[in-house]
């Protein structure tokens, strides 16, 4: 994996050194909090309900087993023995105390690490496929490109106040991992007619307020014309997009107002001039990039170990049924470790849990690991005869759950646990419904469903992107929540359908209950998913689900 | 002449270097148990404490009224969101539902 250079190491730690500077000054009285928020911010230190929480970066979700263990030790020396992980791939301590924050900024350093621009208006961390480098159905591995971004927009002079943050999420793959269709910029790798790759560029996707599927602006743009023809769509932004209204900043606005034709005759206007100026310096840089991307040397050896546990174990064999995808080696596997134990926080990990991926993924995994925008950690390589051990280290640390992609796989934001956004809880409501769909011993009858749940209209949960989505809202000073059917984060991406008047936190696992029977009930057969059920039946069924009163009236 | 009648209120804000929640008491300062805190039943009187909460920059973060009212424990938050606010996140037995 790539390992920070000279220059990035120089600028992280001088930034650190800025922001122990600033708390102090800060904490003696010499700035104020109207001085402080901002400096704050830009190192990804928020103020919450009850505390402080500092946001950790993790590049295109990234990590090898040294930085997960230091990711442990921040969470026993200075937070509460846990981390969260996000849906934007990063990981939050929600515990910090704010004399203690440079330290933890400077143990981020000291693996190469930082929580730089993970807030503000500015281009966030770069998200990628979490299958990026090990998938099957991988064109290439899209990361090498998810770096050159990052050091490119990595403070980027011109880029660091747009009109409002902005996110960009790569995939190799024509399998869309990565919900490329709902980031400020999707990036899918494709080949063109004379089998050279470059990308396909789609802008304008978003959730939150005003959900939109991003619209493609250029089908093909060649590898090498990639960070020009950003440059050129990001600068177009800067300019156009809407500083007089935050509800209308982001560019999926700017994209719906003036239309994508206009948008696109901009970008290339702009791609014509800033073009001549690059200079294939870039092209270097990502040629050198690509080498400490470089697969590992996979190993050979036989399957008769893992056929072998498949036959003797069901409950092995049942979680390699789930929790495995296809490896590009055939005799290698991706593990998707589930941290999403029913009853248990979706993407909490204990630092006990960390150490134990780590030390996994240095003796088994080739020192990688993944963290997912769905909250899970994955080892991306690992030999399947390999995985009888793996998946009985992972049984010890409470991580050997067998519910991938299934009803308990569950997104959820922090919500009014800890946000101070949030206009309801939402780790509740995934709590439960786990729970529950565990007591029913359904959910592997019921198969591939994303259930997906925020805390606001901001959607960190993506609940937009939910075969069924959940949003908490504030009614009349009540928690209630608000159903969606049939949205879609992959390649065939859809905004939920809303189902009708919300639920109130008693009555939303009784209408999912009533949901999942009304799927099971009209489903073509086991093949047939929730969401496939939904696109053939449409609303009328689920409705009458979910409201059942207002039938006959 | 018919103004609505003025919700009870408290100052609610974060601890500066904590960044636990704390509200303000009637002698001016900050309490981590909002029964102890003071409760104002006038509405240009809770304008006036609200500045003086935010002069107190080297104390607490981000003051802000909530709507309280009267209990025989001391003002008591009115909404589930200030509610949470006094006990800690429901996941976890964290935060000041530990401490006490
Ligand atoms: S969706 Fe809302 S409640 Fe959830 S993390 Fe985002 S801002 Fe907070």
């Amino acid at each position: 994996m790539y390992h920070y250079n000279d220059f990035d190491k120089a600028f992280v730690q001088e930034r650190v050194n800025q922001f122990r500077a600033q708390v102090e000054r800060r904490i003696d009285g010499s700035l104020t909090e109207d001085e402080f928020k901002p400096l704050r911010l830009m190192n990804g230190l928020y103020l919450q309900l009850h505390a402080y929480m500092l946001r950790v970066a993790i590049p295109y979700g990234t990590l090898n087993s040294r930085q997960m263990r230091q990711l442990a030790m921040i969470a026993d020396r200075w937070d509460k023995g846990y981390g969260h992980f996000t849906t934007r791939q990063n990981i939050q301590y929600n515990w910090p105390k704010l004399r203690d924050v440079p330290d933890m900024l400077q143990a981020l350093a000291d693996v190469g690490m930082h929580a730089i621009q993970t807030s503000g208006n500015t281009i966030r961390n770069v998200t990628a496929d979490h299958f990026a480098g090990a998938a099957a159905d991988e064109i290439a591995d899209p990361r090498p490109v998810a770096e050159l971004i990052r050091q490119w927009s990595t403070d980027h002079p011109e880029f660091q106040f747009l009109p409002r943050k902005f996110k960009i999420a790569v995939t190799g793959s024509p399998n869309d991992r990565a919900v490329t269709k709902a980031h400020d910029i999707g990036l899918r790798m494709v080949r063109n007619a004379a089998g050279e790759p470059g990308f396909e560029v789609i802008v304008g996707g978003g959730l939150g307020r005003t959900p939109l599927i991003g619209k493609v602006i250029r089908d093909f743009v060649p590898q090498a014309d990639l960070l020009p023809y950003l440059e050129a769509i990001v600068s177009v932004y800067n300019l156009l997009g809407r500083r007089d209204n935050k509800y209308k900043a982001r560019i999926k606005i700017t994209v719906q107002e003036n239309g994508i034709d206009d948008i696109r005759a901009r970008v290339d206007a702009q791609f014509e001039r800033l073009k001549g100026e690059w200079g294939g310096f870039d092209q270097h840089l990502l040629a050198r990039i690509e080498q400490s991307f470089a697969a590992p040397e996979f190993k050979t050896g036989g399957l008769e170990k893992f056929n072998a546990g498949r036959e003797a174990n069901p409950a092995f064999r049942a979680w390699t049924d789930t929790n495995l995808s296809a490896h590009r080696h055939p005799e290698h596997a991706i593990v998707t470790v589930s941290v999403k134990k029913h009853g248990a926080t979706p993407g909490d990990a204990t630092s006990d849990q960390m150490r134990a991926l780590a030390d996994l993924a240095e003796r088994l995994g080739y020192d990688e690991l993944r963290i997912s925008h769905e909250q899970n950690v994955i080892l991306p390589h690992v030999h399947k005869s390999d995985l009888p051990e793996v998946y009985a280290t992972l049984r010890e640390h409470g991580l050997a759950t067998a519910n991938v992609g299934l009803i308990s796989d569950i997104i959820a934001c922090p919500g009014m646990d800890y946000c101070a956004l949030a206009t309801a809880r939402s780790i509740p409501i995934a709590q439960e419904i786990a729970t529950r769909f565990d007591e029913l011993k359904l959910e592997h009858e019921i198969g591939p469903l994303k259930i997906k749940i925020s805390g606001c209209i901001n959607a960190c949960g993506h609940h937009h992107v939910g075969h069924i989505g959940i949003l908490g809202l504030d009614r009349a000073g009540v928690e209630n929540y608000q159903i969606t059917l049939g949205g879609d984060g992959t390649e065939t991406a859809a905004i939920g359908e809303r189902a009708g008047p919300g639920f109130s936190a008693d009555e939303i696992i009784p209408a999912i209950e009533r949901l999942i029977e009304a799927y099971l009930t009209h489903r073509e057969g086991a093949e047939e998913t929730f969401l496939q059920a939904y696109r053939r039946l449409g609303m009328a069924p689920f409705k009458a689900a979910l409201y059942p009163e207002k039938e006959g009236v | 002449m018919s103004r609505r009648p003025f919700t009870p209120k408290v100052v609610a804000a974060n601890d500066l270097l904590d960044g636990d929640a704390v509200w303000l008491t009637a002698n001016d300062s900050w309490t981590r148990d909002m029964g102890a805190a003071e409760l104002i039943e006038d509405e240009a009187i809770a304008e006036d404490r609200l500045i003086f909460a935010n002069a107190q920059a080297d104390r607490v973060v981000g003051a802000y009224l909530v709507d309280a009212e009267a209990t025989e424990f001391g003002p008591a938050p009115v909404h589930f969101r200030e509610a949470f606010r006094t006990r800690g996140p429901s996941n976890y037995a964290h935060g000041k539902q530990a401490e006490s």
